[in-house]
């Protein structure tokens, strides 16, 4: 694909458009995150004209797809080469696509030991709200010419610009995996998963809930072994535990159908990222932990204010995954300085306004 | 160009004269008096980082020994568009804490304090100027570790980690400096104090921290960082892999990989590099190999065996010539004794040398090496190649003696063709080592004008003022003219596909 491509010539004319009036475009993939984030606010821009896969070197660990590329597809293409994304983005439904794994920058059950959407972008080429398309970092893993403006739209919730294409580390699909089940409390889960992130052993991931804590291992075949032996618990069969761990990063497990029928009830599910060493939230409602303790999901019917505060006071922010009213604003407030430089970027990368605006903060 | 008159230059020394007496009177209400250089004799170590090839004498040189007093430092030089250029060790090899004639080098050498260990969360607070392996001896009795590992390690601080987004020899494992950090406290160029990032895992809005991470001192100026430690693994082995042939050797490290393998390091020495260390250091290296590999497993006893075991297969199956596996951690420390002397060897051969650092596609690695041979003919000079080849980092050392102005000359086009035979192959003019001043013709090969502009207007988002660090790491448009050389296009602009030699 070139600069003559239709299907990005049609993209840069709606945005060159949206300039020229002064409308604003809600750019969408799949739609399956159009519950995330604030409310969206102008046209439509569907992105999945621009699809495809233009690259990919299983030898060189890089993936280059563009926007439009369906997850799925792309997660199928590298398992042909025993070959994934090793921070699970999430599917929450059929049909999601490259560009809304960027935007929203959401990872899964992995993403504490294996990393974020963010840490696995070596490279994008992005149009501005100037209609320039623009191309940085690059297809390397060692990249430090110039800033790095590609890793900066992840999570931008596409405010800064529409991502083209991204180029992605990919990693060998890891030889063992082993999943062990404890009955324990809250407390003692948080306890044991500090203690075992300080081990040389591969947990990969972890989820605590109503009692359980299930932990995953991943890696060569000898270091799961060992690492099984050492830490216990009931191993859990590997056809129960490849769909509870799916459940858990797609949102399909109990825990989130609860939460979907609590909303009706006036509930919300927040999301809390804190530190991993952060203990037991003084918050009532809900919760699953996810992360080694660095991502707690809350089903409550408290004040936002009330849980944003217990989230500070511990050293992180709650953040309002899904809710009938997001009133009390989806993403927690910045301090002056950082939103201030927030709004310079914005202005420095869609002086007009042409995307997604309102989707992150109000007035970006 | 013709040359200034000289009532040009002497008004433009009595200007420098002005300036500099009401920056040192300003800067003196904030200041204690020992923390603050302006005389020559007192102001010539920070003439220059570790890219010694560029000096520039700073108007003033602070020396603060509290926030409180960078933040002054700041909101003084804020006030009176003075340009503060951040500096660390000075170890940085692209020049990007070389002085700004009319501006102030804020050194922050006294913030080398390691605030706080934390085993539980595996976390170390320290202040910039804390040394990279400090960090690591300091948290070895708990068992962990600080990954990222530059080979100026001994010397080279955090803040200036953070600045280049540091890499070393695990980074295709452990990431590079970016992935290691999770929080940075600093302030703005008007001196307002800010923090990137948290000890969770995300912080809410943009992801500040991935433009900051890399950026060579121009959004912030950082004081302090959070930065997550890992388990020491319990065995590191490493394999010494010879190969009559660079393509053999290029065709292992892409073998590696595809076999599902990651290698804790994975470089590559050439003859003539293998033959410089090992009268260095004699560390048994096989003087008739075209290339040599160095290829580590780490991890816990079983899971290192059965990795080596893999990894010399596929050595075995490449064509390697002789395989090694160290059997013991002094052999260990022995097979990389060379690598880790790269530079001084190439010091003991040559009068001066100059360190590239672009990065390739993997598989490109002994098309790069060929090149590089016949670069050595056009441009009548010899190179010596280490590469980390794991992640497709090239360092060739360009061998010339800086006395004869001719041989300079000859190095710098042998760099700039090296430089753009990495972009054209689709790669960056730097993996690891930054921009700095030595680069800024290069960016203007990689990047479009459109690009450079995104990104001048990022810095202005940070320092709309263009106080901190100005004139690195982005070229202007009017430079960029001068250098007269297009940007290689990539990706979706036109013709990618098209071969360029």
């Amino acid at each position: 694909m070139d600069a003559t491509d239709p299907a990005l010539l049609a993209l840069v004319d709606r945005v060159m458009q949206a300039r020229r009036e002064g409308s604003s475009l809600c750019l969408r993939g799949g739609g399956t995150k159009d519950f995330y984030g604030e409310a969206a606010q102008g046209d439509v821009l569907d992105t999945r004209a621009l699809h495809g896969t233009p690259s990919y070197e299983p030898t060189e660990l890089v993936v280059t797809t563009r926007c439009g590329t369906l997850l799925a597809e792309l997660e199928a293409l590298l398992a042909t080469q025993d070959q994934c994304l090793p921070f699970e983005p999430p599917h929450f439904a059929a049909g999601s696509t490259v560009g809304g794994m960027i935007a929203a920058g959401l990872s899964g059950p992995s993403r504490a030991s294996a990393g974020s959407v963010r840490d696995h972008v070596l490279g994008a080429t992005i149009l501005n709200g100037q209609g320039e398309v623009l191309s940085f970092g690059g297809q390397v893993i060692k990249n430090v010419a110039g800033y790095d403006l590609s890793r900066l739209m992840v999570g931008a919730m596409g405010t800064l610009g529409l991502v083209l294409e991204v180029s992605l580390k990919v990693l060998p699909v890891a030889r063992a995996t082993a999943t062990l089940r404890f009955a324990v409390d809250q407390a003692g889960a948080l306890t044991r998963l500090n203690e075992w992130g300080g081990l040389p052993i591969p947990l990969n991931a972890s989820a605590w809930w109503d009692g359980s804590l299930i932990v995953r291992l991943r890696g060569a075949e000898a270091a799961v072994k060992s690492a099984a032996l050492r830490l216990g618990g009931e191993l859990i069969d590997p056809s129960l535990a490849a769909p509870f761990w799916a459940g858990l990063r797609n949102h399909t497990d109990e825990f989130f159908d609860n939460a979907h029928a609590a909303l009706d009830a006036g509930a919300v599910l927040w999301r809390l990222g804190v530190p991993q060493t952060a203990p037991v939230l003084d918050l009532d409602g809900e919760t699953l932990i996810e992360w080694h303790g660095a991502q707690r999901w809350l089903i409550s019917t408290q004040p936002a204010a009330r849980i944003r505060a217990a989230a500070a006071e511990a050293g992180g922010h709650a953040m309002l995954f899904r809710a009938r009213s997001k009133e009390a604003g989806v993403f927690a407030p910045l301090a002056a300085p950082i939103d201030r430089i927030h709004r310079q970027l914005k202005q420095s990368f869609d002086p007009a306004g042409v995307f997604n605006r309102g989707r992150l903060y109000a007035g970006l | 160009m013709n040359a200034p008159l000289p009532t040009a230059v002497a008004e433009d020394a009595a200007e420098r004269v002005q300036r500099q007496a009401d920056v040192v009177a300003a800067l003196g209400a904030v200041l204690p008096p020992h923390a603050l250089l302006w005389h020559r004799e007192d102001t010539v170590p920070y003439e220059c980082d570790g890219l010694t090839a560029y000096r520039e004498q700073p108007l003033v040189v602070a020396l603060p020994e509290t926030e409180s007093q960078v933040a002054a430092v700041l909101r003084v030089c804020h006030a009176l568009d003075v340009p503060v250029v951040a500096r660390g060790a000075g170890t940085g090899l692209s020049g990007g804490a070389l002085p700004h004639k009319r501006g102030v080098t804020l050194s922050l050498a006294k913030f080398n304090r390691i605030v706080r260990l934390d085993p539980k969360a595996r976390t170390a607070t320290v202040q910039c100027g804390v040394r990279n392996l400090a960090i690591s001896e300091a948290a070895a009795p708990l068992g962990l570790y600080y990954a990222p590992d530059p080979s100026s390690q001994i010397a080279c601080s955090i803040g200036g980690n953070i600045a280049e987004n540091s890499g070393g020899v695990h980074c295709l494992k452990y990431g590079l400096t970016l992935h290691n950090v999770l929080k940075v406290r600093g302030y703005t160029a008007a001196g307002e104090a800010v923090t990137f990032g948290s000890e969770a895992l995300d912080a809410p809005g943009y992801d500040l921290m991935s433009v900051l991470v890399g950026s060579e001192g121009m959004l912030a100026v950082i004081v302090e960082a959070t930065v997550r430690l890992i388990p020491k693994p319990q065995v590191a082995r490493c394999i010494m892999a010879s190969f009559d042939d660079i393509r053999k050797a290029g065709d292992a490290v892409a073998n590696v990989i595809a076999a599902g393998i990651i290698p804790a390091g994975l470089e590559m020495l050439d003859k003539p590099m293998a033959a410089a260390v090992e009268s260095f250091v004699h560390a048994g290296y096989d003087l008739e190999a075209a290339a040599i590999l160095l290829c580590e497993s780490d991890g816990n006893i079983e899971e290192v065996e059965e990795e080596i075991g893999r990894m010399a297969a596929v050595m075995e199956s490449s064509g390697a010539s002789r395989i090694e596996v160290s059997e013991n951690e002094a052999q260990r420390l022995r097979f990389w004794s060379g690598r880790k002397n790269a530079f001084p060897a190439s010091g003991r051969i040559s009068p001066d040398y100059m360190c590239m650092d672009s990065t390739i596609p993997r598989k490109r690695l002994a098309d790069m090496l060929l090149a590089i041979q016949k670069m050595e003919q056009t441009h009548a000079l010899r190179c010596v190649n280490v590469f980390h080849a794991g992640d497709g980092n090239l360092h060739p050392l360009i061998l010339f003696d800086a006395n004869d102005p001719d041989q300079l000359h000859r190095a710098e086009r042998f760099g700039a063709d090296i430089l753009e035979t990495s972009v054209a192959m689709g790669g960056t003019v730097t993996g690891e080592h930054g921009v700095g001043i030595e680069k800024l013709a290069s960016m203007c090969v990689q990047f479009s004008p459109a690009e450079r502009e995104q990104m001048l207007a990022l810095k202005r988002a940070f320092d709309p003022k263009g106080l901190l660090n100005p004139g690195k790491v982005i070229p202007t448009l009017v430079r960029c003219a001068e250098y007269g050389k297009m940007h290689v296009k990539r990706g979706l602009l036109p013709f990618a596909d098209l071969p360029r030699f």
